[in-house]
């Protein structure tokens, strides 16, 4: 016995599991993922500021987690995910002011995103080793 | 900036966009994001000039009042583009009994963390 059309299980759209992830989708979505991601950050941002109010001893003890490797590689983390975040906001304030809808537009912008994301962590990390006196 | 001004004629007369607040809503998170933009740069690039220099320049970085200033509208503009994206998020993902909790603890917390950065800074810059 067949059961009545409404009572199966369909696929809702948009069906996001069985599309090619395109750059479009993929800067969509990771936008969200960075914005979320910074939400945390933000709360260290505000552990790192209570540290300083609290005193050395307290301040230290968070500036030793930041020091430490796995303290590097979320700091890391947290710079791409702020400059991709910025990038794509940026965007989409464009988008917003009502300018780059065309496809050309939308795909060189995307790209632009990419590549200044890229380009201003690894321009923080080397004007930060230059700073700290790695550099010539 | 009022929901007269961002409406076209055409739209409000044939009834499009949000019955309510949308347009207003839509404003406001576009007005912080707009904020937060400078304000972030600001941010890293003081980080960035101050990394390695140890508390006591960071502690006399954060009693300028230059910075007590910039780091309270950061703060501020910070946990309310926070909030109106967590808001999206959790209003896109989260249907069950549960959703208007998580949207009101977010809320709170989000307003406790800035409240919390807020009094760190002025506690600095106040000399306590």
């Amino acid at each position: 016995m067949t059961r009545a059309p409404s009572d199966r299980q369909r696929p809702l759209s948009p069906n996001i599991q069985i599309y090619r992830p395109q750059l479009t989708s993929v800067l969509s979505i990771g936008n969200r993922i960075t914005g979320i991601a910074l939400s945390a950050y933000a709360v260290a941002l505000v552990i790192w500021l209570v540290a300083a109010a609290a005193g050395p001893d307290a301040y230290a003890a968070v500036d030793a987690f930041i020091g430490s490797w796995v303290g590097r590689i979320v700091l890391f983390g947290g710079t791409f995910c702020l400059f991709f975040h910025f990038c794509g906001g940026i965007r989409h304030l464009v988008w917003d002011a009502g300018y780059g809808f065309s496809l050309r537009a939308i795909y060189a912008s995307g790209w632009a995103v990419v590549a200044a994301s890229i380009a201003l962590t690894a321009l923080t990390y080397v004007v930060g080793a230059i700073l700290a006196g790695y550099g010539p | 900036m009022s929901n007269a001004r961002m409406r076209s004629p055409l739209g409000r007369a044939l009834g499009l966009g949000s019955a309510k607040d949308g347009v207003e809503a839509w404003w406001r998170e576009r007005v912080w994001a707009v904020a937060l933009a400078p304000l972030t740069v600001w941010l890293t690039v003081s980080i960035l000039m101050r990394a390695d220099k140890g508390y006591a320049a960071v502690v006399a970085w954060l009693k300028m009042p230059v910075t007590t200033t910039l780091m309270t509208l950061l703060l501020v503009a910070l946990f309310h583009h926070i909030a109106f994206g967590l808001q999206v998020v959790i209003e896109d993902y989260v249907h069950s009994r549960i959703k208007i909790p998580v949207l009101v603890g977010m809320r709170l917390g989000c307003l406790a963390l800035g409240v919390a950065g807020l009094v760190a800074i002025l506690k600095i810059a106040l000399g306590a």
